[in-house]
């Protein structure tokens, strides 16, 4: 047997969190405890690019499996596996963490060790959710990452923290329920067709869903990834939790958390349930088309900085799932690139807001003005972000936008035609903001005597502006290996298609 | 070889962003000036090795180079690869030569600043070249998309380069915004090409279109190409996606030379031509490009008629020149539509740095009311800005003449006399308001300022602007700023070496560059449209359309329309000799006859105003007081306040257990997990 390499990435962090609780807390030992998480989100950072490194580029299947019986009387198992959709978004979380430790460096100074915990018990929840193959491992990580993350929140936000993790909570909470159902009416069904409980993936997909059945299974998974993705109108949770939250919980949240959702629907929702989901795909369509425009205007007309990351995340996740929906490879695939691409941008997006609020004590666009005459290299990066954030060719958002367009458009142009319009939307709402806060005099005299970017802040949005660049020049290198996974999804949702155009015809509607 | 080509710029780019602040301004400068002269070169010797290419087959006068693979996704693939044609080698030629005549030029001009915006003004302008020829060298679709959207980029970086005054920044950011529209129907029309011929390369499509009959109807060629037209018309500044180029004007005046005049702003006309094809066999978005292009060339002339600002009036006039571009693709006339690309680019960059000459001199002054008599103080810049005033009007033997004509006799030889009645019209209102911006600024007397201008609104920008600038960095900006005008006018300076240097080779230019297209009529052999013909031959569906004499016009008919409009010419020069030399209370009384016209030339048909009424203020209402405080607020979060505040009020036993202590969190948390796992293990 080889070495483990998931089990062991999901175990690092957490022994990194038992190491911290040998640390003493307190004032003196605070750079003790940062770096101590630091270092461990590093090596787990350099284990993903390993995993990345050793990753067979050309195979739909699942690599580097690790399957142990976990409690066989209910077929539950520990199996965890990795195929080319979530292997960067592994790496998405290895490379989001250690920059999120790093950006709350210096504005995170009460119960230094508690959040570093928290940071990384997060991080292997996340990696968890990625690589279970056994929903109800997967199940377990789901929840297991509210927890770290309600705690992030509700301990380190801002003023009204409270009230957004609880919403956060329950809104979530609600999503998940409904998919444990669904979780558990499978694994039956499983029963009732071998004769023994699973509750394996592969083995799932091999299972025959009865067509009443998918429908109801598919809105129970669907509904819990909506909540999570955020698909309009399940989104009120998002502004109040990243607007609450500090910076690296924000930056987690946009960069990784988010993913949860459209990961759910690529893996789970849509395989599982091929008939359904060709049955409701332009109905999702429509909502994330909506959530695109939606989320557009309402970013535009927002005050607060953080709102307005907050709602374009809405807008662009809204691509995201478009492109899932739309069912083809150029869809999906880019549906699954632009996933890492929102990682980063916004990740990035939210950490420039961040060295913002540090520095002025405020998040408010109207409070700012003139910073480029300031903190010309800030800008500078800042600029950068905004435009992969655009979806300036050659930066990475490009990529992905286009390819989920071009998706849309073979599978049904109306969608891409409406989506499209997002394309000048963000424009408009990015470089209003960007005018407001960087161009123009000096308002202040508090912003005049703002320190540009430190050494710290280089380290923290090199490796951002790296990735944009990287992403938007090469996309290849990633785009290679997430091909014959989105392959092997796209075979099996056209192989349903015919069966689901008879069904939509004369089986129930619900 | 080509990769070189964009490279240059784009190293020149990188060495003053990254280091260009901490050096002198001769090392930023002379960085920038040599990445553009050594690109130049490049493209000089490119050009000429295609050459010695053989014209024939079609598709052998070609030079391609695949860089690398771009996207690649199932079937589609897309690479980053350059292709040399003789379309994208008139191209190359006019933005690398007269690019680095801008360059040089700016050293002077912009010597005001502090060395480290000295160096930002550089990079973007490096950046934007290098974009710009990415643009035109792309061999398929999306790569001339990352062009099409970088040097939309760098415009708004320029046209706001003085980013702490208001208007500048919101002038780069409509610019922006107002390109995004446009793209909006590209990328669209990009799709639809892909869906329709599975390829985005250029060549491919063009070979895959010409296989199929033309439409006859409106289908989905007509679609795919309308699609392609709405984003030409944000680029190159048509009706109705305009009114981004006026507010360009913001931007130092080099800047609206290169980009606003002489490059980015055809690249709409460059992208119809590289597309020719496929227009082609849509004629009904063709009529409705000539259509697009003869009005937009004639509204955009009689706003310049009535503008003070030096730049605003070259700003319309370009916008009119471009929709005799317009035209000219509409009418199929392909090669002549390039042609006056080309002319257009030597005497628009011309006026535009001879303008920017007399603002240097005036320390910041734009307002026309307030110059006058400047010919004998600024002997260079009035001689070179007269030749490409006389370029632009049309006068026989400058470089306008040859390919504006062109342009006409196509139209009217195509049988669209109405389009060509527009031209000609056209061709007057240039006539007459090049000529009063040349009497106003150099002829007459240096009239201080008149009472009404600080009325209108207008300013001086870049004055104020510099200043903004030396206040804030404490420095003294030495050339251009700190004088007031007032002090000014006494010590105007002729353009130093680096500016004079540049107007004299454009001026030289104006002049011979229209005999490339030396039409049969007078005797030439028209070489411009035989070196074109390889990029354009498989556009033209009649066989020998090319020529113009098979499309139901003649020699002689050639020389009638010649003459014609010649006439117009001369006529336009002596109108505005009269109005605005001779006797200026004429024009007054003509304004004051039409109150109505005249406010309404002003203010360029209140397009502005009505997409402010129409479009932004109810986007931005709907979205605040509709979307956010109503919907989103009230509505979607109401509802979700209002379940979790009853389950809140019949849980206050549940609430006794939020002690809000966090080690209670955990200690229970880590209980009950003990629990579950202990349950199952046991």
């Amino acid at each position: 047997m080889s070495f483990p390499v998931l089990s062991s990435l999901i175990a690092l962090p957490i022994v990194g969190a038992l190491l911290l609780l040998v640390v003493r807390d307190g004032d003196r030992h605070e750079e003790v405890i940062r770096r101590i998480a630091l270092v461990v989100s590093g090596l787990v950072f350099a284990e993903t690019l390993l995993l990345w490194a050793e990753f067979d580029a050309a195979s739909a299947e699942f690599q580097f499996v690790e399957r142990y019986a976990w409690i066989p009387s209910f077929g539950i198992s520990y199996a965890v596996g990795v195929d080319g959709i979530s292997l960067f978004l592994i790496a998405l979380t290895g490379v989001l963490t250690p920059l999120a430790l790093l950006s709350s460096w210096e504005s995170v100074h009460t119960r230094t060790r508690a959040f570093c915990m928290f940071v990384l018990l997060l991080e292997s929840a996340m990696i968890g959710v990625f690589v279970s193959l056994d929903l109800f491992l997967f199940y377990v990580f789901w929840d297991a990452m509210l927890i770290p993350m309600y705690f992030l929140i509700g301990i380190w936000g801002y003023e009204r923290r409270v009230y957004a993790a609880i919403k956060f909570m329950l809104y979530t909470m609600a999503g998940s329920v409904l998919m444990l159902l669904a979780i558990v009416g499978l694994a039956w069904l499983h029963y009732g067709a071998t004769g023994r409980y699973s509750f394996d993936v592969l083995e799932m997909y091999a299972l025959t869903v009865p067509t009443n059945l998918q429908f109801w299974f598919f809105l129970a998974f669907a509904l819990a990834f909506a909540i999570k993705v955020p698909l309009v109108p399940f989104h009120t949770w998002l502004p109040d939790a990243h607007v609450e939250a500090p910076t690296a919980g924000s930056v987690i949240l946009a960069g990784v958390l988010l993913k949860m959702g459209t990961y759910g629907l690529v893996r789970f929702a849509f395989p599982l349930f091929p008939m359904a989901a060709t049955f409701f795909a332009p109905y999702l369509a429509t909502l994330a088309v909506v959530g695109i425009i939606y989320g557009a205007l309402v970013a535009m007309v927002q005050p607060d900085l953080k709102k307005l990351v907050a709602y374009s995340s809405v807008s662009h996740l809204g691509f995201v799932v478009l492109g899932i929906a739309a069912m083809n490879t150029q869809g999906l695939q880019g549906a699954v690139y632009q996933m890492l691409n929102h990682g980063v941008s916004t990740g990035g997006l939210f950490l420039i807001v961040g060295m913002l609020s540090d520095r002025r004590h405020t998040r408010a666009i109207a409070d700012f003005g003139g910073l480029k005459a300031v903190t010309p290299r800030l800008v500078a990066v800042f600029l950068i972000v905004t435009l992969s954030s655009i979806g300036l060719p050659g930066l990475n958002g490009f990529v992905g936008e286009f390819l989920i367009l071009l998706g849309a458009f073979t599978w049904d142009p109306r969608f891409a035609v409406c989506a499209a319009t997002g394309v000048i939307l963000s424009a408009v709402y990015m470089l209003w903001m960007f005018q407001r806060v960087n161009y123009g005099p000096v308002t202040d005299e508090k912003t005049a005597a703002l320190a540009d970017l430190q050494p710290r802040e280089w380290a923290v949005l090199v490796p951002i502006v790296v990735l944009v660049v990287l992403m938007g020049v090469a996309p290849n290198l990633f785009l290679r290996p997430i091909e014959p996974s989105v392959q092997r999804i796209v075979d099996r949702l056209q192989e349903a298609a015919p069966a689901a155009i008879q069904a939509r015809d004369h089986v129930f509607i619900p | 070889m080509l990769l070189l080509i964009p490279l240059l710029p784009f190293l020149g780019f990188l060495a003053n962003a990254g280091f260009g602040r901490r050096v002198a301004k001769s090392v930023s400068g002379g960085v920038a000036c040599l990445a553009m002269l050594a690109s130049f070169a490049v493209s000089a010797v490119s050009v000429w090795r295609l050459t010695a290419l053989p014209a024939l087959p079609p598709g052998a006068r070609v030079v391609d180079q695949h860089v690398f693979d771009w996207i690649s996704s199932g079937e589609f693939h897309a690479s980053f690869s350059l292709r040399l044609d003789p379309l994208s080698a008139v191209m190359i030629l006019v933005v690398t030569g007269i690019g680095s005549l801008i360059h040089i030029y700016s050293t002077a001009y912009m010597h005001g600043e502090r060395d480290a915006e000295y160096a930002r003004y550089f990079s973007y302008l490096n950046l934007f070249a290098s974009f710009m020829l990415v643009l035109v060298l792309g061999s398929n679709f999306l790569v001339m998309f990352v062009g099409w959207e970088g040097v939309g980029l760098c415009s708004y970086l320029l046209i706001g380069f003085w980013y702490v005054k208001r208007s500048a920044s919101d002038a780069g950011k409509k610019a922006f915004i107002v390109n995004r529209v446009g793209d909006f129907g590209f990328i669209l029309g990009v799709l639809l090409v892909y869906g329709r011929f599975g390829t985005v390369d250029f060549q491919a499509v063009a070979r895959a279109a010409s296989q199929v009959a033309p439409e006859t109807a409106f289908g989905t060629l007509s679609v795919m190409t309308l699609l392609l037209f709405v984003g030409a018309t944000g680029k190159s500044a048509q009706i109705p996606l305009h009114v981004w180029l006026p507010d360009a004007m913001e931007g130092p005046t080099p800047v609206s030379a290169l980009i606003h005049a002489a490059t980015m702003v055809t690249a709409g006309v460059y992208m119809i031509g590289r597309n020719a094809v496929l227009f082609s066999h849509a004629p009904e978005t063709l009529s409705l490009v000539a259509g697009v292009g003869a009005v937009t060339a004639f509204l955009a002339g009689t706003v310049g008629l009535v503008q003070n600002d030096i730049k605003r009036v070259l700003a319309y006039s370009t916008v009119s020149q471009l929709g005799f571009m317009f035209l000219a693709m509409g009418v199929g006339a392909y090669a002549a539509g390039i042609l006056h690309l080309y002319t257009h680019a030597f005497f628009k960059a011309l006026l535009f740095l001879g303008s920017g000459a007399v603002i240097h001199a005036l320390a910041g002054e734009q307002d026309l009311r307030r110059m006058g008599g400047l010919r004998k103080e600024l002997p260079v810049t009035y001689w070179t800005f007269v030749i490409g005033a006389v370029a632009i009007a049309g006068v026989p033997g400058l470089a306008g003449f040859f390919s504006k004509d062109e342009i006409l006799y196509r139209t009217y030889a195509g049988g669209h006399t109405f389009l060509w009645a527009l031209g000609l019209a056209t061709s007057l209102l240039t006539a007459i308001y090049m000529f009063r911006l040349v009497f106003l600024a150099f002829h007459g007397e240096r009239a201080q300022a008149e009472p009404d201008s600080r009325a209108s609104g207008l300013r001086s920008p870049e004055l104020a602007t510099s200043d903004g600038v030396a206040r804030q960095s404490g420095e003294a900006a030495e050339a251009a700023s700190p004088e007031s005008p007032a002090t000014v006018h006494r010590h105007v300076h002729d353009a130093p070496p680096a500016m004079a240097l540049a107007l004299i080779v454009l001026a030289f230019g104006s002049v011979v560059a229209g005999y490339a297209g030396l039409p049969h009529a007078l005797g030439g052999s028209n070489p411009w449209e035989r070196f074109l013909a390889p990029s354009f031959e498989e556009a033209q569906l009649q066989p020998d359309a090319g020529t113009g004499e098979a499309a139901g016009g003649s020699e002689r008919g050639e020389l009638a329309l010649m003459a014609v409009s010649s006439v117009v010419a001369f006529t336009g020069i002596a109108v505005a000799a009269v109005c605005f030399l001779k006797r200026r209370d004429l024009a007054r009384a003509v304004a004051e006859r039409f109150p109505g016209v005249r406010a309404m030339l002003l203010n360029k048909y209140y397009v502005d105003e009505i997409y402010d009424a129409a479009i932004v203020q109810p986007i931005r209402l709907v979205s605040e007081h509709g979307l956010w405080r109503v919907v989103d607020a009230r509505g979607i979060d109401g509802a979700v306040n209002g379940v979790g505040d009853s389950v809140w009020g019949s849980s206050a036993i549940l609430r006794r257990a939020q002690t809000g202590s966090v080690r209670a969190y955990a200690a229970s948390f880590f209980l009950g997990v003990v629990l579950i796992v202990g349950y199952y293990l046991w």
